[in-house]
């Protein structure tokens, strides 16, 4: 038998060992959430990141080397976005209905989203390239990543930033619209979606198909909409 | 599952060929996701064609976010110096973004007569 630090460090550079601790890692995370009974703050991706963090941190394993193997997942985001376009198409007449609601929840929620991470950051302190990374947070992580680096900001902060803001929106998503009475699903929905992008959206999915299949329009069109916002919002803070 | 994977890829490349030729500010996944709707509405086939594998990327939606999220081992540092105002700043943002979205779309609802119809 061949000494194991010898198979380690094999595995260890290829893509198959990070790619399956990062599917075992969310399965994990998976069936804690549903042990729990679906409790919003047993939240499947802040379970996997951390497995997978302290992992990474235990066996000294740089970040890129494990990104070689969890690239395949990463990349599935770009067909993730494309076939949103099913539950759209299957809620068209839901939409159509909807225009006007829509558009004005779109224009406030993406305001407040970039104005008050903005205001609440500059106002304890936070300046220069860490308050840039900030602005595009509430948007889907491609286009964030893209409005960050285009600003001056630092794409892999704003990842991270993306990241729990949308796992914050999943978790406290339920709660919070409880608490405020709204019962419509399109509001409820299209709210997360526009705060928390596809983490609110896949959270969206678990409550209700017509929460999600606004949550995820409310992520396209947020995803647009911070790409005019975010350039503007951010001179008022330099 | 072929047909359907050929569909989807053919619309991604689509958006991100257009999104760069055209300099737009829109991400090409998400002008492939349009472009996909239109698709759909012009041939409703092939919505039946698609909606197996959309099931079940959209049904693991969250896992696809993990890769990133690992990124964060990289910013320990600046998250153990910033982390409070950043999270301050996260959480307040998240919590006031989703309530205004969420009582601007009900709100203007009511007032337009758009209810909902089975709630």
């Amino acid at each position: 038998m061949r000494d194991f630090t010898e198979i380690w460090s094999y595995l260890a550079q290829g893509p198959l060992l990070w790619l399956t601790a990062t599917i075992a890692a969310y399965a994990l995370g998976d069936a804690a959430f549903r042990a729990s009974g679906r409790r919003p703050w047993v939240n499947p991706v802040l379970i996997a990141v951390a497995l997978l963090g302290g992992l990474l941190w235990a066996t000294a394993t740089p970040y890129a080397t494990y990104f070689e193997g969890a690239q395949f997942v990463h990349f599935l985001l770009g067909p993730a976005t494309v076939v949103l376009a099913l539950p759209l198409f299957d809620n068209l007449r839901h939409i159509r209905r909807s225009a006007l609601p829509i558009v004005a929840a779109l224009l406030a929620g993406s305001t407040t989203a970039v104005i008050s991470a903005l205001g609440i950051g500059w106002a304890m302190g936070l300046r220069g390239e860490t308050l840039i990374s900030l602005a595009p947070k509430s948007a889907t992580a491609p286009v964030a990543l893209g409005i960050s680096e285009s600003l001056g900001g630092s794409p892999t902060l704003t990842a991270v930033l993306v990241i729990l803001t949308g796992i914050i929106g999943a978790v406290v998503a339920t709660p919070l619209l409880n608490l405020l009475r709204l019962t419509d699903w399109r509001a409820r929905g299209f709210a997360v979606g526009v705060a928390a992008h596809g983490i609110g959206t896949a959270r969206a999915f678990q409550v209700h198909p017509v929460a999600g299949a606004f949550a995820g329009l409310g992520m396209g069109l947020n995803a647009v909409l911070t790409a005019f916002l975010a350039p503007a919002l951010l001179r008022l803070f330099q | 599952m072929i047909a359907a994977l050929l569909a989807v890829l053919l619309c991604q490349l689509a958006g991100e060929t257009a999104s760069r030729a055209l300099a737009l500010p829109l991400p090409g996944p998400v002008l492939g996701m349009l472009l996909m709707l239109a698709a759909f509405a012009a041939l409703p086939r092939l919505a039946q064609v698609v909606r197996p594998l959309a099931q079940g990327i959209l049904g693991n939606l969250a896992l696809l976010f993990v890769p990133a999220g690992v990124g964060v081992i990289g910013h320990l540092d600046r998250l153990g110096a910033e982390g409070l105002p950043l999270l301050v700043a996260l959480i307040g943002s998240t919590v006031l973004a989703i309530a205004v979205g969420a009582l601007t779309f009900a709100a203007v609802a009511r007032l337009t007569g758009a209810e909902p119809e089975d709630a």
